[in-house]
């Protein structure tokens, strides 16, 4: 089953997160990290939940990853696939996985980094298979 | 200080109703009250202490179920688990007893998910409420089923556990609902009847997925010396647990859950083993709810849940771990959405030796209920409580 298009909705972005929404809109998809204790988070926080270090920073990962899992969501008007990718960087994050064939995703599946329009607000970071 | 045996459940009650279209869900609310009331041989003055959740008591807080149930009260808590709620608030209410605050506390969940007609497995969620994760999850359209189903996927990959494993779950509890009259689903199903029926999301299929009820229940926690003064069976409380597990910065798995934390708290302030445990109501929204909380309590080994459950091994007078004896959410009733009531009733009823005879495990002694509220997938809390009869 091809992937389609559906409607996304929108990110609310606020004060804490408008860089990161801003990144998106360059094409950039920023994860959180502290000076403190060096670990990378997601999502990106003004205070590391790690140490509660609060001098945190955006950092740009490079748009590649794997697939931890996933599920192609059959009951919906327009069938989707939602994920867990890990990004190379380490962190995990949730996303969809498109452009693809849905009958073909599999866990471990070297995946990388696209975006797709919402429905109002800005670019959402999204996957496909390599 | 320890919860062992300073508080007992002297009431339960189950509303039969699977289908309220007739009554409000504040009225819901009240007549579980009374029905566990009249199980305990209490009245409504007796209360003065009353747990819910939030959640699904509209108004700030508690405030306004109390206000239209008309309680005096010493002591009360609306923390919101999702459906283990019920459970914590069962250990909340023993530790309040413990402390003095009140003595015979009140614990009611109520809901009309299905006259309301909620796609509640399958409908993405709203943008009303934005949380901290709002923005970084909505736009993916996480349902209820798919992130159960991000779980399921998980487990196949990394211990090679097979549909057919988790259909055995339905399965047994569907073996137990047939006795139920009350229970939405009553017909025995085969482990092809599961996997055959429609993909909802993949892995689960429909029939691993729980039933959508109106309805809800109602328990009493009370001080022993009131227990002993009562004409029921004596179900004391000896231990409980309670743990959040969420996303852990992205350090993400989905393996595991909150059991891990919170069955070793209650067996340890318990003083018993897995092994001790002669039935147990676990939470079972989907089937891999169950497999995973298996492994995570402690009643076989991580990744062996799937082994485990099959052969009819969860079902009671033939297994060796009898769960859900009424069906469960599966089958029987899921009021709300939130089946953390129900586990507990189901358990109190087997303790006092007050289950279909069908379903009645021999000499059960030491009971277990647990659930994880919210989602395995994302956030959620998990408790466990503990009972033995006396």
């Amino acid at each position: 089953m091809q992937s389609q298009e559906r409607k996304i909705q929108a990110p609310v972005p606020n004060l804490e997160t408008k860089a990161f929404w801003d990144a998106t809109a360059e094409g950039k998809l920023m994860v959180g990290k502290c000076e403190a204790c060096g670990k990378l988070h997601y999502y990106p926080r003004a205070i590391c939940p790690f140490c509660f270090g609060d001098k945190t920073e955006l950092q740009q990962v490079s748009g590649n990853g794997t697939i931890y899992t996933y599920s192609v969501m059959r009951r919906a008007p327009i069938p989707y696939a939602i994920a867990y990718v890990t990004l190379a960087e380490g962190p995990t994050m949730m996303t969809n996985i498109v452009d693809c064939d849905l009958d073909q995703i599999k866990i471990g599946q070297a995946v990388k980094l696209v975006f797709k329009p919402s429905d109002g607000g800005p670019p959402v970071p999204m996957f496909t298979p390599l | 200080m320890s919860i062992k045996g300073k508080a007992n459940i002297v009431g339960i009650f189950e509303h039969p109703t699977r289908k309220a279209d007739d009554k409000s869900l504040f009225q819901l609310h009240a007549e579980c009250a009374q029905g566990a009331l009249a199980d305990a041989g209490l009245t409504k003055n007796d209360i003065d202490g009353y747990f819910c959740a939030s959640g699904d008591t509209p108004g700030l807080g508690a405030l306004s179920m109390i206000d239209y149930l008309g309680l005096k009260l010493r002591h009360w808590d609306s923390t919101d688990t999702g459906g283990s709620s019920y459970l914590l608030q069962v250990g909340h209410a023993a530790e309040a007893i413990a402390a003095g605050k009140c003595s015979i506390a009140l614990i009611t969940l109520a809901g009309r998910p299905r006259t309301e007609g909620q796609a509640t497995g399958t409908a993405p969620r709203a943008a009303a409420v934005q949380s901290a994760e709002t923005a970084f999850e909505n736009p993916y359209a996480p349902a209820t089923a798919n992130m159960y189903a991000m779980c399921a996927m998980r487990h196949m990959y990394q211990y090679g556990t097979t549909s057919e494993q988790l259909a055995w779950v339905k399965v047994a509890a569907s073996h137990h609902a047939q006795y139920n009259p009350h229970a939405m689903l009553r017909d025995v199903v085969t482990v092809e009847d599961v996997v055959n029926s429609p993909m909802i999301a993949d892995p689960l299929h429909r029939l691993d997925c729980c039933v959508i009820s109106d309805g809800g229940g109602a328990i009493i926690v009370a001080a022993p010396e009131v227990a002993k003064s009562l004409k029921r069976p004596l179900v004391k409380i000896i231990g409980a647990g309670e743990a959040p597990k969420h996303q852990q910065g992205g350090q993400i798995d989905l393996t595991y859950s909150g059991a891990v934390w919170s069955g070793p708290a209650a067996f340890a302030e318990a003083g018993v083993k897995p092994a001790d445990i002669k039935y147990a109501s676990i939470y079972d929204s989907f089937t891999i709810t169950v497999v995973m909380q298996i492994e995570d309590l402690g009643f076989c080994e991580k990744g062996q849940g799937g082994r485990f459950v099959s052969d009819g091994n969860l079902i009671s007078g033939t297994g060796k771990l009898p769960f859900n004896t009424d069906g469960g959410g599966l089958c029987n009733n899921h009021p709300s959405n939130r089946g953390g009531l129900t586990k507990v009733v189901e358990a109190v009823r087997q303790l006092r030796g007050e289950a279909h005879p069908k379903v009645q495990v021999a000499n059960c002694d030491i009971a277990l209920a647990h659930g994880t509220g919210g989602s395995l997938g994302t956030r959620h809390g998990a408790a466990t409580v503990i009972m033995e009869r006396e």
